[in-house]
């Protein structure tokens, strides 16, 4: 996995609340067996007319956005479906960080899977962000995720929080499994003990 | 030792191992595995030279992409969907998993062949890369979506790396009134949390209108549990559960019966179990409901009327102006007077025979609405043969229903049977979302009552004027 460690880019704002995985990316471009090449189906339908043609009001069509490696949105990010999909066509677009007052339990854990940094803070910071994420490519945001603070263009520093494992993983750029399969003798011992206390399963 | 929650103890009974900041890994006794989530982490496992873990425990089922017309035997047309569906016959193949193809009679919706071939148990781990995965709760399972990593995760080492949830309780008191349905109960539940409410927790919901549900209307319930927000529903096994596992093909069996069940019986939530919230409605005060926007929280009474943005505060008041707009319907608009254009009865929340034997009940001897497009997609192979067997199949098709088989078929735009933009349409699923169904298409969520009952009229309708 991609290590993340200090990102500074330009932010883009979504202020919508449950955005959800539909939204993200559509059930269409599900049938793939690739995780890679969703970028450009990234919020598909609010990018793209019927025609295929862009969408110039939509955020990340503008051309102060084309870059963004930040997104700040609404409440309840990523609700919906499980499909992984959705973090791949955020991380191919170029997106690493989404901030908002609260995601979906399955796209959270997506995404810190994927080498992409959610985070969660109150309305009020989520509103200044928001507001700074309206300068388009004239401001920079910073993401430190060692320190654990997102400081805007202006210099105003807010902090959050991140569970201690998961940061790790990602400051190192852990794969979960390789991290599992040290722990083998574990898994094989409760496996023993399962075949006697539960020998139905 | 300390009073527990159902939840409490399936966590304990899987725990194998515990770090200091709580992050754990988890025991999984059964992972579900359809085409869609799946290929990616079967092709992670190649790369990396690994195992399937415990391929006795692992089931895959084809059924998001696969078509749902007869021509189905002679293949997929959509190059894409074959290839996904091919993908899976040769992960199974390769990696020795239980598998049902898609002509095979068992084959269906991936969260109703588990438990239809005894696979779900009580006080089980299960998951499955799919957010409905809640379903299996209904058995006191936890059960729950995990993303495409997670899969690999589960695949190769049989564990999931996972913090623990906290404890909520969502009791239903009291009986449902006549034309109400577990459909509404999960709905109504999430119309009062709001599709934030569960996040963080894992719900069990009991009450007696819940221990009066059959084992059907319970999956319904967990089903919509991930709507919600939670991670997970829950209900306690009873006699209803111990009798629908009984005799299923992968069902212990003997004594292995009689170990399972004592160790069943000891899966409740201790009186004095803590819990971090708990909600209560009265089982008598919910109405059949439908939805009118875009998230499963935007619920009404079928009585109702479509909702003005300024109803709401704070970002929900954008959020229904968007939803009004693409649902194209007006403020102070009756529910019952939405028109629409095709119902879908079918889906991992309403296609077990029971949905389909209520839905017959009101279509009987009935035609539906001229001009309208109706069909009914039985959960699988298994659930459509009985109903051709009952009669419900002759009843569908006389009413004017086409007679599908089994998939998730219009539940997601991802297989041939899709809305087109504006068509609007009475749903048994369970998302809203923008674009669901197919672009631009419109969705009402309700029970399989309701959407029959909407089949007659061609627009929203109480069912209770039908009963
Ligand atoms: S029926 Fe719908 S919700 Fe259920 S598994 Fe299929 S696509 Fe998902």
């Amino acid at each position: 996995m991609e290590k993340f460690e200090k990102l500074t880019g330009i932010a883009a704002p979504l202020p919508l609340i449950n955005v959800d995985t539909d939204m993200i990316i559509p059930k269409q471009f599900l049938k793939t067996i690739k995780r890679s090449g969703l970028g450009v189906n990234l919020f598909d339908e609010m990018r793209y007319d019927d025609d295929g043609k862009e969408i110039p009001d939509f955020v990340l069509n503008k051309p102060q956005y084309r870059e963004t490696e930040i997104l700040v949105a609404g409440d309840n990010f990523g609700c919906g479906s499980s499909r992984e999909h959705a973090p791949w066509a955020i991380k191919d677009f170029g997106i690493r960080c989404v901030i908002a007052p609260s995601f979906a339990d399955i796209f959270f854990n997506n995404c810190f899977k994927n080498g992409i940094l959610p985070i969660a803070l109150p309305q009020e910071q989520i509103d200044v962000l928001m507001k700074d994420a309206e300068k388009g490519s004239n401001a920079r945001m910073i993401v430190d995720l060692e320190n654990q603070t997102v400081t805007t263009s202006d210099g105003e520093v807010f902090s959050f929080e991140v569970d201690q494992f998961k940061k790790h993983c990602l400051l190192e750029g852990l794969d979960d499994i390789g991290l599992t399969m040290e722990k083998a003798a574990a898994i094989d011992t409760f496996e023993a003990q399962a075949a006697n206390a539960r020998p139905w399963v | 030792m300390s009073a527990k929650t159902l939840y409490d103890k399936i966590w304990d009974a899987h725990l194998v191992h515990e770090a200091d900041d709580g992050t754990s890994l988890l025991y999984i006794d059964r992972h579900l595995v359809h085409e869609v989530t799946s290929p990616q982490a079967f092709e992670g496992l190649r790369m990396a030279g690994r195992n399937v873990r415990k391929p006795e425990n692992t089931i895959a089922v084809p059924d998001h992409n696969v078509p749902t017309t007869p021509d189905r035997v002679d293949g997929i047309k959509n190059a894409e969907s074959r290839i996904q569906v091919e993908a899976l016959d040769k992960n199974a193949k390769d990696f020795g998993i239980h598998y049902y193809p898609v002509n095979d009679v068992r084959q269906g919706i991936v969260h109703i062949v588990g438990p239809e071939q005894g696979w779900t148990l009580p006080g089980m781990t299960v998951v499955c890369g799919d957010s409905h995965t809640a379903t299996h709760g209904a058995f006191g399972a936890l059960a729950h979506g995990i993303g495409t990593s997670e899969v690999e995760h589960v695949l190769a080492t049989q564990t999931l790396i996972q913090t623990k949830s906290k404890n909520m309780k969502v009791e239903i008191t009291g009986q449902l009134r006549p034309g109400v349905t577990a459909k509404d109960i999960t709905l109504s539940v999430i119309g009062k949390t709001g599709t934030a409410g569960g996040t963080g927790y894992v719900i069990e919901y009991c009450g007696e209108a819940i221990r009066s549900l059959s084992m059907e209307g319970r999956m319904t319930v967990c089903n919509m549990a991930i709507e919600g927000g939670a991670r997970a529903g829950l209900i306690a096994p009873d006699e209803v559960t111990f009798e629908y596992i009984k005799g299923r093909p992968h069902a212990p069996k003997g004594a292995q019966w009689e170990a399972a069940m004592a160790w069943w019986k000891t899966l409740y939530s201790d009186d004095d179990a803590h819990w971090d919230k708990v909600i209560t409605i009265k089982g008598e005060e919910i109405a059949p409901v439908v939805t009118w926007g875009t998230s499963p929280e935007d619920v009404l009474p079928i009585t109702g009327t479509v909702p003005s943005p300024s109803d709401f505060e704070g970002g929900k008041i954008g959020a229904a102006q968007r939803a009004l707009e693409y649902m194209g319907l007006e403020p102070g608009q009756n529910l019952s007077d939405i028109e629409i254009d095709t119902v879908f009865i079918g889906s991992c929340t309403n296609g077990r025979i029971e949905d389909l034997r209520a839905a017959a009940a009101i279509l009987k001897g009935k035609k539906i609405k001229d001009g309208l497009r109706a069909m009914v997609v039985p959960g699988s192979g298994l659930v459509r043969a009985q109903a051709e067997e009952e009669g419900l199949a002759d009843i569908f098709k006389e009413a004017g229903f086409e007679w599908r088989l089994a998939g998730c078929s219009m539940c997601l735009a991802m297989n041939p049977d899709q809305l087109s933009p504006g068509e609007r349409c009475a749903a048994t699923s369970n998302r809203n979302f923008e674009g669901r169904q197919g672009r631009g298409g419109r969705t009402h969520l309700m029970s399989p009552q309701m959407a029959a009952a909407a089949a007659v009229t061609g627009r929203l309708t109480d069912v209770r004027e039908m009963m």
